[in-house]
């Protein structure tokens, strides 16, 4: 065994623990900011995974894109939302963990039984290496190009609704009477409107 | 250039889907709305790695799968934002984040 083979498993390995334990501390821990800073070391783990199979590429857009603004976004929403409530208790609900904890777990037997026995075909042709990026930029220009198009108007159409779910001050006068409308969720009835049409 | 024989490919699709099933538990069983968005991450990452491990592996002239994964991470992102902007109006109307209490599309 080359020195470069057990570097490279030494990594393999230490990723892998990485990734493992903290995607189980962001699932597991009381506290939110905690599982939320545990989930940037988990997708950093995941681009240190990318690294090993040369994928330099995509390593750097996982860190840009995941680490850079998913999880700041995540943190955002938190220091938002965060505020100190009980929790109502739940009955059974140790029960309920551990059903599908052993549901997860013949998930998980079942996920291991297919990576072992089936078999891949090997090898494969050489992998290109650093030139991957070259190639990636010819796929999204040549034959995924109506996917590629396709994402920029799904970015577009996500940051528009995101922007009109989130804000809070866009007020729409009733048509009818000029007045307000209660723009709240569906629970509370538009008492307003109803009223303007049952006396027209 | 890539040495396939330092690793074996299982060893990345087992790392992924540990990753996928620790995904699926956080999903089911968190009560934050916010953790339940974060497990969803981790099965899309889980996937991810899946897609890397063949496109390095079995696909490594025409990296079909990194293309993909590029894809998977544009969506992640959209979902992101729309998933918390969604947590963001619920909790203005409802003043909780408990996923227990949220009851709008029942009937």
């Amino acid at each position: 065994m080359s020195i470069s083979t057990s570097t490279e498993q030494i990594c393999f390995l230490i990723l892998g623990l990485i990734v493992i334990g903290g995607s189980l501390g962001v699932v597991l821990l009381n506290n939110i900011v905690y599982s939320a800073f545990l989930l940037g070391g988990v997708f950093m783990g995941v681009a240190g995974l990318y690294l090993l199979l040369n994928a330099s590429f995509v390593a750097a857009a996982q860190i840009l894109v995941y680490v850079g603004a998913v999880n700041v976004l995540i943190l955002f929403a938190i220091m938002l939302v965060n505020k100190k409530e009980e929790l109502k208790p739940i009955k059974a609900l140790r029960t309920r963990k551990i059903l599908s904890a052993g549901v997860c777990t013949g998930l998980l037997i079942l996920l291991f039984r297919v990576d072992i026995t089936t078999p891949w075909i090997f090898p494969g042709p050489n992998s290109i290496g650093e030139l991957s990026t070259e190639r990636i930029g010819e796929h999204l220009f040549t034959d995924y190009l109506l996917p590629f198009e396709l994402a920029s108007v799904l970015l577009l159409m996500a940051m528009i609704g995101a922007i009109v779910l989130a804000r809070r001050d866009v007020l729409i006068s009733d048509i009818g009477t000029g007045d307000s409308v209660n723009q709240s969720l569906i629970e509370k009835s538009n008492e307003q409107i109803l009223l303007d049409q049952s006396s027209e | 250039m890539f040495t396939s024989d330092s690793i074996p490919l299982q060893d990345y699709l087992i790392i992924a889907s540990v990753l996928f099933c620790i995904g699926v538990w956080g999903l089911i069983n968190s009560r934050n709305a916010v953790r339940v968005l974060m497990s969803i991450e981790l099965m899309l990452n889980a996937v991810n790695i899946n897609l890397m491990a063949f496109s390095a592996y079995i696909d490594g002239n025409l990296i079909r799968g990194q293309v993909f994964t590029v894809f998977v991470i544009t969506v992640a992102a959209a979902e992101a934002a729309v998933g918390l902007a969604i947590l963001i109006s619920l909790y203005r109307n409802r003043t909780t984040v408990d996923m227990e209490s949220f009851n709008l599309l029942k009937w």
